[in-house]
């Protein structure tokens, strides 16, 4: 049994237009040693993935389906149970580094909070090891940053400070959602380095979301491309960048600029845009913006298709 | 050869920094340092760097948002920094400026007309049927409807909030375009969109753009000269062809190397 296999899982929201289905059935499983990948552009479902993962879903939303993490079932467990799970055996590295941090607390001291609460350390062995987390993600002069606060730091350092908060307990799972979105290029290759060292030492898992494609094909083993609330497209990382096998992926693909490209080039672009939730169709949600799309693609959800080994498409086109 | 429509020369920006001790003199910062370039009319130039090289406050000097410390931005041949105020407001309806995120750039209780239509009422004082009218020709430009002038911001996607902005920079038919990061918030799929846009525009009316970006390969794509800056300095600065595949500055490669994965690597 992998350490967390989701199945058919299924989020339903309530919006101002009325529950609408923003998770249609993903499922996945990830064992300690590897590396998973969700991409896909806003709205596609994957962070609200990672929410339903670690219990932080929105008010008012309806879970169908199961998450077992390490044997338990997570979608019925209460909060209290939630609350021994979060930080502890799964870590969050969160997109934007100064929201994510107490702007009132010094790093050491939320570097040191989960193992207060989570491990029962005294105030001293929680900050001599949260002096050891900072040394671990390579924060020059970690023994002062301990006691400064989140605005010292440039947002390269915080975001390490954060990684050092996720790591704290030694958890089993670790889940990025965008973790250099907002860094620069140099300090993004950095930091995802450090996250590849890390998962690598500790044997952690690491589900990573990202919108960028080459971040993925630099950091993970098995990518999942996700498009309204569905897994489109699953395999290894370097299969589904060879075969490209579901129309979204190929237009994701696409749609990026290279560096080499000449002047002026245009870039191809996929037709419409994201539907809202509450105005997906009920078949192939990308059918109305497919250049292959056929009556049968609106009828019923396509089913999985096997394109190679371990790699699977929801399309009905594969071989057009 | 015409002048150019840009010409910098030699510029600085010098920040003061908040006081550490009541009597020492207050530190400084050199934000930037001895920049020149000049654009021609129709073309892009590209600005890459980090953050804190020194970008953004490049962009402020050359809207004449603050005075540099040292050095000169001349647009059309005048001084900008020198201009008295009135002159100063005419020559901003030259210059138009596209920000980075298109959720906090536009005044969510405002209209899509009230927002596009303002630089034109604001640096022409146009009428009621002038601004319409501008802004519907704005909007068809940036392949937006008539019907999108009486919505307000939040009824619109990413994109098309970006599209809103560019309209709006848009409707004064300025001469140069200052974008700073206008893709970056954006994703892949409608990132293209707006690209095309940015050079359908350029091709269609021959907007000159200072183009601001931490992304290469977009900045690959749009822009025939590129400037790195480092810590407030010009690192490198040249045609992107060459810069791109033959980088002769160690920060220049380091910028390329570091971009993620799929992208043929320069020849070392």
């Amino acid at each position: 049994m992998a350490l967390l296999e989701v199945d058919r899982l299924r989020v339903t929201l309530q919006t101002s237009r009325g529950a609408a289905e923003a998770l249609r059935g993903v499922s996945f499983a990830l064992d300690r040693g590897q590396t998973l990948g969700l991409i896909g552009e806003s709205g596609c479902g994957k962070s609200l993935t990672a929410l339903a993962l670690m219990g932080l879903l929105p008010e008012g939303a309806a879970v169908g389906g199961s998450i077992r993490f390490d044997g338990s079932e997570l979608t019925t467990l209460d909060e209290a149970d939630l609350c021994r799970l979060r930080g502890n055996r799964i870590g969050m590295v969160f997109q934007e580094p100064m929201t994510a941090l107490n702007p009132l607390h010094t790093v050491g001291r939320q570097i040191g909070e989960s193992l207060r609460l989570h491990k029962g350390l005294p105030a001293a062995a929680a900050r001599a090891e949260a002096l050891r987390l900072l040394e671990r993600v390579q924060l020059p002069q970690a023994r002062e940053r301990l006691d400064a606060y989140p605005h010292q730091l440039s947002g390269g350092q915080r975001q390490r400070v954060v990684i050092a908060i996720a790591l704290a307990c030694g958890p089993d799972l670790l889940v990025a959602d965008e973790p250099t979105t907002a860094l620069d290029v140099t300090l993004q290759r950095e930091v995802l380095q450090l996250i590849q060292e890390l998962v690598r030492e500790d044997g952690m898992g690491l589900l990573l979301i990202s919108h960028d494609l080459g971040v993925m094909a630099d950091t993970v083993q098995r990518l999942l491309v996700m498009y309204g609330g569905t897994v489109v497209e699953s395999g290894p990382t370097v299969a589904v960048f060879e075969r490209l096998a579901h129309p979204y992926t190929r237009g994701l693909f696409a749609a990026r600029p290279r560096l080499g490209m000449a002047r002026g080039t245009r870039l191809a672009t996929i037709a419409g845009r994201v539907p809202e939730l509450a105005d997906l169709p009920a078949g192939c949600p990308f059918a109305d913006r497919c250049a292959l799309v056929v009556d049968a693609c609106r009828a019923a959800p396509p089913p999985a298709v096997a394109v190679g080994p371990g790699h699977e498409a929801r399309c009905l086109r594969i071989a057009a | 050869m015409t002048p150019p429509l840009l010409d910098v020369e030699n510029l600085g920006k010098r920040y003061r920094l908040p006081r550490q001790r009541l009597f020492a003199a207050a530190p400084e910062v050199q934000a930037l340092e001895g920049v020149s370039f000049t654009l021609r009319a129709g073309r892009s130039l590209g600005i890459v760097g980090e953050s804190g090289s020194g970008k953004s406050t490049l962009a402020r000097l050359v809207m004449a948002l603050e005075p540099p410390t040292s050095g000169r931005v001349r647009l059309d041949g005048e001084d900008l920094h020198a201009l008295e105020a009135a002159a100063l407001r005419r020559a901003r309806a030259k210059l138009q400026m596209v920000f980075q995120d298109p959720y906090g750039s536009l005044d969510p209780r405002r209209t899509v007309l009230q927002t596009v239509a303002e630089p034109l009422a604001v640096l022409h004082g146009a009428g009621r049927a002038e601004q319409r009218e501008r802004a519907i020709e704005a909007l068809d430009a940036v392949g937006l409807r008539e019907a999108d002038l009486a919505k307000v911001p939040h009824e619109f996607s990413g994109g098309q909030r970006q599209r809103i902005a560019i309209a709006r920079a848009l409707i004064t038919r300025p001469r140069l375009i200052v974008a700073d990061e206008p893709v970056s918030a954006l994703d892949v799929s409608v990132q293209a969109q707006v690209l095309n846009l940015m050079q359908d525009l350029q091709d269609r009316w021959g907007v000159t753009y200072l183009f601001i970006s931490h992304d290469l390969a977009v900045v690959d794509l749009v822009c025939d000269e590129v400037i790195v800056l480092q810590h407030g300095r010009v690192a490198e600065q040249g045609p992107a062809d060459d810069l791109f595949r033959r980088p002769q500055h160690p920060y220049t490669r380091r910028l390329l190397a570091a971009v993620p994965g799929l992208q043929p690597r320069p020849a070392a």
